[in-house]
């Protein structure tokens, strides 16, 4: 039995319970038979996924959801082996290049080239072209995205790339001047209710206004996570009603311990501690941007209004370092410095901060 | 590998099976056939012509931003040297960031090819006489893109065969060449197109394409893709595809294009300029302005734009418009503006988290304007 995330997903267009506009629009392109190279961006659990799919059924046909998955593997110039999982049907490919590392551009040079110079083979095809969808392009390599250019004009007559991203500031110029952009959302608040009330109609339940409310209130923005958390309170207490309370990832939990840390003592040996915290947390492989945030918005729930700015600067300015620079823990390290000593300015030494 | 297999790695193959034009996406279609197509870019253009008439070229290197016309331009040139396909495959070269280039085929491949004496020039089979100069040319499109010891490679075999050898560089940023490369070759600046020369090429596919498009819609076309043709054409035949496809056909408003550019809507970002602080009150009607705002007033307003999922670049780009073309804000505040805008975009640039970077950008502006 799958869970509900995948099985109430909407699968043709016109499914799809918001956002009318786009898939208008999703609807316009396919029916005209073609469309350029697409770039979709948007926060996570908005439904990117799901609207690409739809599209490519709309193009296609049902055929589309015949999956096949295959593991290929692809030299590096240094002669070692990658490993890349690629899920394809006769009409698509799908394909996370992230997963070779720093050799993604290999990955996009020989598939890419193997993709663009076979013909559609299946003689029934509505579309003589094979749509290629790159996931997560927003952390390909620049080297990859390099790859990319030419590959997109020259073979465009039986090709279409689709890229799928949470934002576009990674993406280089040339390649957004390649595509057309288009922008999904995160459902709002009532957008999500209505999906929420769905997915429990479907599996025959009705769902109280207040569980509905809190659920939204907790994943702001995040369908997916919604859905998720909607399939586990229901197995927790099947009638939805009384106080819900919706467990918080270990990870974040965690986090919020480091934080209470620093605000709690600024000294050495705390900065010891919290170390210790950040690198249980980085093995565990949460990602230190997320652990940055998490850990500074919990910092600035507990500190005086002055502060606040100073600390998201700060967590901004070493998040940043954080990409550019190799070892990650430096930088966390960095961050929890400077906060402890505006920490210890503010109280000892009131005077140095402007108050307005 | 099969991209060094030359028969796999030419379009030829591909082009063969002709696209039905009615699918075949604008951008391609009006490629420029011959140097003369190419739009702007006159000096570029002036001097290229007079290469057609002689027998010599120099090696050249082409920078400038995407959709500009580079790699068209290059192409056009090969083409009306040696006439497509006939001579061009064994005169042109063309090597691009999707193909192997790392020091080892350098020293192979490309230096392979430039010391091959060239071909006679053979018949062409469209009945027209090419000029066939006796040289060859070798296109290293994306060259930016190359290693430094890649490029460190090619300096000897550029001097070496330059008799028979011709080399054109293409890139986006000519600091990414190496000097001793970049001064071997005569330079071309391509510049973003401007409005003139956008508006008479879209017009002319327009017209090409038996679409009526309004002179306000062609405007909003060259403002939303700042100079970057290519972007120009692809918002066109999309919202060219919206509006015929719906029923009845409607014909294609600035707003169509510009939420096909992902721009921003003005009413957002006056929103959040309005919760930052900034006087918009006669830019735009917006019942509240902002008396005093809060830490967490700003941070909620970033989270929703962040859910919103709007481009950070994109968002940074409008509100930095919109504060330093602000019709009361003072110099001083301004300039402080354009700082906090300057290091945002850095960041961004080198792939920095897009909520903490516009909100730092939301933070530091309310700052800057209220002391
Ligand atoms: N329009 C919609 N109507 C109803 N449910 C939807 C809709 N869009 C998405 N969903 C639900 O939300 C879930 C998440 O969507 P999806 O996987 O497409 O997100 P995504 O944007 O690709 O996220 P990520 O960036 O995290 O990969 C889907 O499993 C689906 O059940
Ligand atoms: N100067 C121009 N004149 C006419 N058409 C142009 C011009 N510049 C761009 N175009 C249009 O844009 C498309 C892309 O142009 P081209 O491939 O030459 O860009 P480029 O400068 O090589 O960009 P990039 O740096 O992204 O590779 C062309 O197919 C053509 O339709
Ligand atoms: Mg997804
Ligand atoms: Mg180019």
């Amino acid at each position: 039995m799958s869970l509900w995330v995948d099985q109430f997903r909407p699968r043709t267009l016109d499914d799809l319970h918001y956002h009318q506009g786009l898939s208008a629009r999703l609807k316009s392109l396919a029916a005209s038979g073609d469309f350029p190279h697409m770039l979709f961006y948007g926060p996570s659990g908005a439904g990117k996924k799901t609207r690409i799919t739809c599209t490519l059924r709309q193009l296609f046909g049902g055929g589309v959801e015949k999956l096949k998955i295959d593991q290929r593997i692809f030299l590096s110039p240094s002669k070692r082996k990658l490993e890349v999982n690629i899920v394809q049907s006769n009409f698509h490919i799908e394909i996370t290049p992230s997963e070779a590392g720093n050799y993604d551009r290999v990955v996009i040079q020989e598939l890419l080239k193997e993709i663009a110079q076979t013909q559609q083979v299946d003689l029934n095809a509505k579309q003589r072209f094979k749509v290629v969808i790159i996931n997560e392009a927003d952390s390909l390599s620049r080297d990859a995205q390099a790859a990319l250019r030419r590959t997109m004009e020259k073979y465009m007559s039986n090709m279409r790339i689709i890229l799928c991203a949470n934002s576009t500031s990674r993406l280089i110029a040339p390649i957004k001047s390649r595509c057309l952009l288009m922008r999904v959302a995160a459902p709002s608040p009532g957008e999500m209710e209505l999906v929420l009330k769905h997915v429990a109609k479907r599996a025959t339940f009705t769902l109280p206004p207040e569980a509905a409310a809190k659920i939204i209130d907790d994943t702001g923005g995040n369908l997916r996570k919604a859905i998720l958390v909607l399939e586990a309170l229901k197995m927790q207490s099947p009638d939805l009603s009384g106080p819900l309370t919706i467990a918080k990832p270990d990870w974040e939990t965690y986090c919020h311990k480091v934080a209470d840390l620093i605000v709690g003592e600024q000294s050495p040996a705390r900065v010891m501690e919290v170390r210790g915290k950040f690198y249980e947390l980085l093995s565990h492989c949460i990602p230190p941007t997320i652990i940055l945030k998490t850990v500074a918005e919990r910092v600035v729930e507990r500190v005086d209004e002055s502060l606040k700015a100073d600390i998201m600067h700060w967590a901004a300015f070493y998040e940043v370092r954080m990409r550019v620079g190799s070892k990650k823990i430096y930088h966390l390290e960095a961050w929890v410095v400077k906060v402890m000593s505006l920490y210890k300015h503010f109280f000892f030494d009131i005077d140095m901060s402007s108050f307005d | 590998m099969s991209f060094f297999n030359p028969k796999a790695a030419s379009s030829k193959t591909v082009a063969k099976h002709a696209l039905d034009p009615a699918l075949q996406p604008w951008v391609e279609k009006y490629r420029p056939k011959t140097i003369d197509d190419v739009s702007a870019q006159d000096h570029t253009v002036a001097v290229l012509q007079k290469t057609l008439t002689s027998t010599n070229l120099p090696h050249m290197l082409f920078y400038g931003p995407p959709g500009t016309g580079k790699t068209s331009t290059i192409l056009a040139l090969s083409r009306q040297l040696f006439g497509s396909p006939d001579n061009f495959r064994n005169r042109v070269l063309e090597l691009n960031a999707s193909d192997e280039r790392g020091i080892a085929i350098v020293r192979d491949k490309i230096k392979n090819f430039a010391r091959q004496t060239p071909r006679a020039q053979a018949v062409a089979s469209d009945g027209k006489t090419y000029p066939c100069p006796p040289y060859k040319i070798i296109i290293l499109d994306e060259a930016d893109s190359m290693t430094q010891d890649a490029q460190g490679a090619l300096r000897r075999i550029m001097e070496t065969y330059a008799r028979i050898t011709r080399f054109c560089l293409v890139c986006n940023y000519v600091t990414r060449i190496i000097e001793p490369l970049a001064s071997r070759c005569s330079k071309f600046r391509f510049t973003p197109l401007d409005p003139s020369s956008s508006s008479l090429r879209l017009s002319h596919i327009a017209t090409a394409e038996n679409i009526h498009v309004d002179s306000v819609v062609i405007d909003t076309l060259i403002n939303t893709s700042n100079g970057d043709l290519r972007r120009a054409i692809t918002y066109l035949q999309s919202a060219s595809r919206l509006s015929s496809s719906t029923d009845p056909p409607t014909p294609i408003t600035s707003v169509d294009i510009q939420e096909i550019a992902g721009v921003v809507p003005a009413s957002v970002i006056n929103e959040f300029a309005n919760v930052l602080g900034v006087d918009v009150g006669d830019i735009m009607d917006i019942g509240n302005p902002v008396k005093k705002s809060s830490f967490e007033s700003i941070r909620n307003k970033v989270k929703e734009l962040m859910r919103e999922g709007f481009s950070a670049t994109q968002i940074l780009s409008q509100l930095h418009d919109l504060i330093i073309l602000h019709p009361t804000l003072s110099g001083r505040h301004k300039s402080l503006c354009a700082h906090i805008f300057a290091e945002a975009d850095k960041a961004l640039c080198d792939g920095a988290d897009e909520e903490l970077w516009i909100l730092d950008v939301g933070l530091r502006v309310c700052k800057a304007i209220t002391t």
